[in-house]
Formats: C-alpha cells, structure tokens, sequence
C-alpha cells in the first residue's frame, strides 16, 4: 500500500505554476476548489439535463458524419432490401445509411434520441423541483429566466431535430408545423413561404433546419447553459433546511474531491442509461416508415413527448374559425389551430416566466432566500404549480386520445368531450386538493413537532388502556420541519381610521392586498398550542386523532 | 411483534429515540474502529473507518476492471460484428450497446463506492455573503460612470447622439433585408395567396387534355367503369406529378365510390361521375392527409387530429378540429372512360391562411358550388 502525497507532483506543479503565472489561477482555486456543494437527491435532477445535453453534443457531432440534409430525389441503393429502388431524399438515405451501414450508427442514432428526450424531461423536472421549492426566489430570478429559454429553446431543437430524417413520420410532424404557421394572422403565409423556400415542403427545409439545428440553436443553449452554472456558481446552490443550515450558509460537500467525483460518476450513469435505453429499446425505428410523402400518413402519428401537449390541445380545439371580411382576401382566422398552438404554450411560458416577479408583487418579498422551502409551506404556490402540471397533463395525455381509445375501448369523440371538460376542471380541482393536502401536512409537521414521532411502541397502562408512546423527534428532522418560514405578506391591513395603506386603496391595489392576504400569511404555525402539548411531548397518549386534527 | 422487539430496546420511561430513516440504536454511522483519530483534524470532515475502506477499494478495483474488460469487448464486437442487414445491425447494435453500456456502468458505479466509502463524510460549511455589492462600491461605480459618460461627450452632444442612433437604425435592418430571398420561388408577397388557391388539377397535359386521375403509388389511370363496387376508396394523385411532392401536398385526392341512393345533398352531383367522387385528401385543419375511411358510415377521418368527414355529404365536418368540408374536384371521364378532372378545385385546399377569406361563399356567389 503507497503512502499519501506530501508535496504537489511535478507533473501537477510545472502546468499549474506556468498557468499562474499567466492568468493567475491560484488565487480561483484557493477560492473555489473546496466550494461546497449541498447535498439532497432533488439538486440532482438539473444535472441529468446537463449530462443529457453533453451526450448529445457527441453524439449529435457523429450523426453529422453521416447525415446528408438533402431534399434532392434518389433512388435507395444501401442495404436495407425492402426499400432498395425506392426514391426518397437524400436526408432519408443517410439516415438509412446510419442505421444499417455505419458500425456503432444505429446504437449512436438511438442515444442520440434518447438523450433528447432525456434532456427535455431532465429540465422539466428539475423546473418543477426550483419551482415548487422557491428556488426562483431573489437572487436567482435572472437563472430562474435563462431556464426558461433554455426550456424553449431545446423544444424548437427538438422539433428541428425529429423533423431531420424525412420519413413519413418526421414528414407529419413537418406538415402540422406548416399547418400551423400558414395559420398565424397577416403573416402566416409569409412565414411558411420563407421558412419552406416556398410552397410546402419544398426543398430547403431540411438543410434549413439542419443549420438551426445543429449550429444555432445548439451554440444558444450552450451559452446558456454556461451562464446558467456561472451564475449557480457565483450565487451558491439553495439548500433544504436542517440542522446548521442558515439564510447566511452553506452546508456539504466540497467540490474537490468528493462532489467532482460524484459529478463524474453521475456524468457517466446518465450516459450509462441512455445507451442501455439505446440498446435494448427501439427508438424512432424509421425503416419502417418509409420516405416522406405528403400524399400519405401512417395512424397513430405521434410527435416526442415534449411536444405531445400541443398535439393535445390542437386534438381538443372545437371547429371554429372567423372569416373577418367576409368573401374578401383577407381576415381568416383559423381559431382552432391558433388558439391550441399558441394559447398553452403561451400561458405555461409566460406563467413560469413571469412568476418570480408577481409572487414577489403579491408577497412584497424583497430578501434573498437561500433555503429552499418545502413545497407544503407555501400551499398556494404548489397548488397552482399542480393545477399547471394537470393542465400540461390532461393536453399532453389527449395528444394521445387515439391510443387512449384503441386501448381502452373508449369511444374517440369521448376522449375529446372528457378532455374539454377535463383541461379547464382538472386544474381547478387540483388546485383545491393540493391546497388541502399542503396544509393537512403542514398539520402534520405541527404534531411532530409538538407531539413528536409515532415510535411504534404500544404500551399498557395500569388501567388497561394500550398507548402509543410518541418520541420527540430526531434533531435534523425537527430542524428540517422548523426551517419553516410563513410567507410574507405586504401590509395589507387598514389603519385607525380605516383607511388603507399606500399602494392599496385603487382596483389594482385592492386585488393586490387580496390576493396577497390569501397568499401570504402562517396557515398552520408550527407550535400551534393545544393546551395538552406538554403531556404529549415527553410520554404521548395512543391517540392516534392528535396527529391530525 | 417479535421481529420488532430486537430493533427497538423496551422502553422503561423515556421512549427510544429512533425515527424512520436514522440508524437503528447499536450501530453507528462512524464503523466500530477509533473515529477520525487519524490526520490532522478538520472540521465537518470525518474520516471512514480504514478497514471498511479497504474492504470498498476492493469493489471499486472490481468495477474499474469490469469497464476495462467492457471497453476491450466494445472494441472486439466493433471489428467481430458486422452491418448491412436488419439483423446483423440488431447483433452489433446488442454487443457494441451493452458493453458500452456495462463499461460506463462499471466507472459510475466504482467512483460512487469510492466517494462514499472511501471519501471522508463531509458537512462543511461556508459563509454565505450578500450578493448585493457594498454602499461605497456602488458610489464608486455611479461616480465613475457620470465620469465617463461626462468624458465621452455622448449627453452634452446632441448632434453626435442623435445621428449615431439614426445611423444604428437601418444597419440592424440589414440581416432581415437578407433574409427577404429566403423564399426561392422570389414571387411578389403578393402571389403567395394567389399560389395558395391553385393546385395542377386546373392544369392541361401537353397535349392539351384535362388531367388523369391515377392512382397513388401505381399511376395506373383509373376507368370508372373498372371502379365500380361501393365503398371503394382510392388515394389519388395527377397524371404526370406522381412523384412532385409541392403539387402532392395539394392535389392528392381521396376518390371514393357510392351507390347513387347514398350521396347526400351536400355534395355536388355535377362534380361526381356514376357515383364516385373525389375530395381534396389534404385535410382542412392543418394539412395531414385524411387517409382513413370507414365504409359503413361514411366517415373521413384524419389520424392527425380525428377531424372527421362525412363523404357522402359533401365531406362536411361532424367531429374535430377542422372547420371546413374538404373540397370536392370536379370530375369526369374522357373518351376513353378514364376518370379526368373538369378543372381545379373551386376553393384553396389545405389548411387555412389570413388570405383565404370565406372561399366557399366566395364560389357560391359566382353561382359555383363549393
């Protein structure tokens, strides 16, 4: 067994000491080498997108080896028989030629979609985590904006990249992309001509998209994502509340060694999952599709999963359109291809950006938060977060009412009347259950702390009766449950003389006093007395009703 | 009952202090040998006990060798396993996926063994600062910018301000006018609707004629007489742009053949030959074709959005999201019994644009039929 290093080798020393002496390095890394990071499973979640992002990089750079993104007509001449003499585009060929005659070309294909959709529900559930715990909170709106972008910005990756191979089912999703810009008041027409060269398809909307798709795009993402960790970096990661942790601390793991080796390890899983998923699950298998042609369509046409919300919405459109000026060449709008493509999309966008900034208008918050907040402890802001999820939900899952139907023997059409009511009670209801259950847990939360932990040990007492003994509960979970903070509220109440204060008294300010007194506020305090709490801490009685009234 | 006994020690007055999720009593996080009585002392890291480590080296060596061998059989099954065929392609996909998947496996895993097992445990902790900047530091900045904004001249020159924002103005123009010939057909934006409104079906072949309709993926040339049992369905393209995917994404038609007693007042008679009639395949909503067809109702269904079509009634809408009927093409036989078109659509097939405008009364108020 070797003996631990005493000095820096020279192999460390020489690089290290010519780039001091260049720019400087040390006085970085004296500062930032035992950086702590927190620890919580839930911080991981924005790192599977990271990952995610970096191996399709890769893998994206080895497709465009291969990858012709031509519309020109050829015959197929590679080896997969069934389509041998069929004219396709050369975009299709090459993606054939991918598949079946590059070694590694089908596997790589595969990892490539896979970790696209990774990439995609990585940062959607790490939105959902920064969302639900107030991570968004000041300082870190700025990083909360970027995130959004980001989102934006890999579902138009996404759409320019499935629409690339120029099979019959990549060809649909192109054609409902025409449908809907050729839609767009005044300028519809205009944008398709421009975006297709000309009539649809064209011939150019593939290399077209292929340059968006792997240049620009791609290169915006990248400088995002790099802002987006800088300014992480700079700012400091949130942390769960706990034991030692404060507003003004940080507490965990340094970066060197332990959370750059876990970051590695967590690099590599990533990669280790999408290429097992590329390996034993199909994806895209596009040989069987056939070439694109606008005259044909396969059933059961889905788009990616991200997009499956859109799909929804424009399933579950009623038929109207308006023709403004009548017979005159002008004026129609198809109401029901705008409002499903832009209505969802724009609310949940506009919704997530924008939130930061009205919750703070509501709450009159202006501190900076650095613990993150149980989802329970601000119920108003997680019931509305489950009244989007389930609004994204019911569209994503009516973009699928065709399989929903063939596989539960539901009639179509009911799949759609359900899903018109469902999108706008859905939410609704979910925002009153969630609103519940946050508060029946922070009840909860009230009980360990004042009546302590169901220990699981029945006792019988002289008389005969049996109790459950209750245990104060361990020191991190009690300083876990009492990082509870209540959510500001502005002051909203009137003064002596009844009157209001300032910002409050116009319709404006009087919604904003509403909204911020239901918003705000303690719902449930934490050492809410009962008058018998004492008896309960030390010892507890069986009653199994103190835990939740 | 029993089971529970040995992990919870029988409580005399004080309950235990065990919770879900912490250690049971007896065992602790620090292993049995002298904790962290090694190394110089730092606080909030805390050593693992050396035996234990020792034992977890062992398993990350493990790991480490499995990626190591995974690799070599990546290598091996690249050279060994061939492509070109379906299967062929599934067996190297199998051998090339699976090791690079067992030897990026094998790394996560044994660098995880090493950072919890071997790794000390760390709680360290680091202040956080403010990240607003201090008063003095932003006087300075105000200060010093008011001091190069005074420097510059840019507020006390007007005439220098005003012409460099007039200059900025038509160069950030410059990349959209470039983009203007992004549209190759470079027709005026005024002939985009005009292009919109018309399909080859208005067209004549070279030699003058009307043309054919004829069957997708064939280009047979269809005789009415040989499309003769009810219920019939054709996919439909013109005779000579079998293969031009712009004239598709607008002329392909959906021909479908009926009793005389089924065709309902909604689709126009004149337009239809013995029976059989054709709609715009391309369906109203956003343009994915109408390929399925249920023969006992009638129904048109498009498997994009389930915008549904009743045929036998001009294709007028019953369901979904498309708001007009698909348009009916006038059709005829030539002198041969072929199926022809009388001539184009009377309204743009497709989805719908700004620019359309109520086309179907637009062509009801020319005495047409839409």
């Amino acid at each position: 067994m070797s003996s631990d290093l005493t000095t820096v080798p020279k192999g460390v020393a020489g690089p290290s000491n010519f780039l001091d002496e260049r720019i400087g390095g040390a006085n970085f890394l004296k500062r930032n080498l035992r950086k702590v990071f927190p620890d919580h499973w839930s911080f991981l979640l924005g790192e599977i997108a990271l990952y995610a992002f970096i191996l399709l990089l890769l893998t994206g750079t080895f497709l465009t080896l291969w990858f012709k993104p031509g519309m020109g007509e050829i015959a197929y001449n590679g080896s997969y028989a069934p389509l041998r003499g069929v004219m396709m585009s050369e975009a299709y060929a090459s993606s054939l030629e991918i598949s079946f005659d590059v070694r590694g070309g089908l596997l790589v294909r595969q990892m490539h979609h896979w970790a696209a959709l990774l990439f995609v529900s990585g940062m959607m559930v790490h939105m959902l985590r920064v969302f639900f715990t107030g991570a968004y909170r000041k300082p870190r709106e700025l990083n909360w904006l970027i995130g959004v972008l980001l989102l934006t910005l890999a579902l138009v990756e996404g759409l320019t990249g499935y629409s690339l191979p120029d099979d019959l089912l990549s060809g649909a999703g192109l054609r409902i992309t025409e449908g809907v810009a050729i839609s767009l008041p005044l300028v519809g027409t205009y944008i398709t001509f421009f975006l297709f060269g000309g009539e649809y398809p064209g011939e150019d909307i593939i290399s077209r998209f292929y340059s968006l798709h792997i240049l620009l795009i791609p290169g915006l993402i990248l400088a995002l994502v790099s802002a987006h960790l800088v300014l992480m970096w700079v700012q400091k990661h949130t942390q769960m509340p706990g034991k030692g942790r404060t507003n003004k601390n940080v507490v965990g793991a340094p970066f060197y060694p332990a959370f750059m080796a876990k970051a590695g390890a967590y690099t590599l899983f990533t990669f280790a999952v999408v290429a097992g998923l590329a390996t034993f699950t199909q994806i895209n298998p596009i040989w069987l599709f056939g070439p694109y042609t606008p005259a044909d369509i396969s059933a059961g046409s889905q788009p990616d999963w991200y997009m499956g919300f859109l799909e929804g919405s424009l399933r579950l459109m009623p038929s109207w359109e308006i023709n403004l000026f009548g017979t005159s060449h002008a004026g129609t709008l198809p109401l029901s291809v705008i409002i499903p493509a832009l209505v969802p999309l724009g609310l949940v966008m506009t919704g997530l950006a924008l939130y930061p900034f009205l919750e703070r208008w509501i709450t009159g918050d202006h501190r900076e938060h650095h613990i993150a907040e149980r989802p329970r402890n601000n119920p108003h802001r997680t019931s509305i977060g489950m009244a989007a999820i389930t609004f994204y939900g019911v569209l994503w899952l009516l973009g699928a009412n065709d399989e929903l139907s063939a596989n539960f023997q539901i009639s179509l059409n009911w799949t759609t009347y359900i899903g018109r009511v469902l999108v706008f009670v859905g939410p609704a209801l979910a925002y009153i259950i969630t609103y519940r259950v946050c508060l029946g847990l922070q009840r909860s939360d009230a009980a360990v702390v004042s009546h302590g932990v169901e220990s699981g040990v029945i006792k019988r007492l002289p008389h005969g009766e049996f109790i459950e003994i209750h245990t104060p509960p361990a020191d991190d979970i009690e300083a876990h449950v009492r990082g509870k903070e209540a959510v500001q509220m502005l002051p909203v109440e009137a003064d002596g003389a009844g009157i209001p204060p300032k910002g409050m008294r116009g319709p404006l300010g009087k919604l904003r006093a509403r909204m911020s007194r239901a918003y705000g506020g303690e719902k449930i305090a934490l050492d809410e007395g009962h008058g018998h709490e004492d008896e309960h801490a030390a010892i507890g009685s069986g009653e199994d009703r103190s835990l939740t009234h | 009952m029993t089971d529970i006994e040995h992990e919870i020690e029988q409580p005399d007055e004080r309950a235990p202090k065990r919770v879900i999720g912490t250690p049971a009593p007896g065992t602790s996080m620090l292993g049995d040998g002298e904790p962290a009585a090694r190394d110089a002392e730092v606080a909030g890291v805390t050593y693992q006990d050396e035996t234990k480590a020792r034992k977890a080296e062992k398993i990350v060596a493990l790991c480490f060798t499995i990626t190591f061998l995974a690799a070599i059989a990546f290598i091996i099954s690249y050279v060994v396993f061939q492509v070109g065929s379906p299967e062929k392609t599934a067996t190297s996909t199998l051998a090339l996926g699976g090791s690079l998947t067992l030897a990026l496996l094998g790394l996560a895993v044994g660098i995880v063994v090493w950072v919890r097992q071997i790794m000390p445990k760390y709680s360290l902790i680091q202040e956080r600062h403010p990240m607003v900047s201090d008063e003095d530091t932003r006087e300075v900045v105000a200060e010093t910018f008011l001091q190069g904004a005074k420097e510059s001249g840019f507020v006390k020159r007007p005439l220098l301000r005003r012409t460099l924002l007039l200059a900025a103005a038509p160069l950030g123009l410059i990349p959209l006018v470039l983009l203007r010939d992004l549209d190759n057909s470079k027709m005026p934006g005024a002939k985009f609707n005009e292009t919109l409104r018309h399909t080859v079906w208005g067209e004549k072949t070279k030699e003058g004629k009307p043309l054919r309709l004829v069957v997708e993926g064939t280009g047979q040339p269809i005789r009415a007489a040989d499309f003769n049992s009810p219920g019939g369905i054709l996919s439909v393209v013109p005779e000579g742009y079998e293969h031009d995917l712009n004239a598709l994404a607008k002329a392909t038609l959906i021909l479908i053949k009926f009793r005389a007693d089924e065709i309902k007042s909604g689709t126009n008679l004149n337009w239809t030959h013995d029976g059989i009639v054709a709609y715009s395949k391309i369906c109203t909503h956003v343009g994915c074709p109408a390929a399925l067809y249920e023969q006992t109702t009638h129904h048109i269904l498009c498997p994009c959005h389930q915008s549904t079509f009743d045929a036998a009634d001009g294709a007028k809408v019953i369901f979904g999201p498309a708001a007009r009927p698909l348009p009916q093409l006038p059709i005829t036989v030539d002198d041969q019994g072929y199926l022809i078109a009388k001539g184009d659509f009377a309204v743009p097939p497709g989805p719908s644009y700004w620019e359309r405008g109520d086309a179907e009364a637009e062509a009801r108020s020319k005495g047409g039929h839409a």
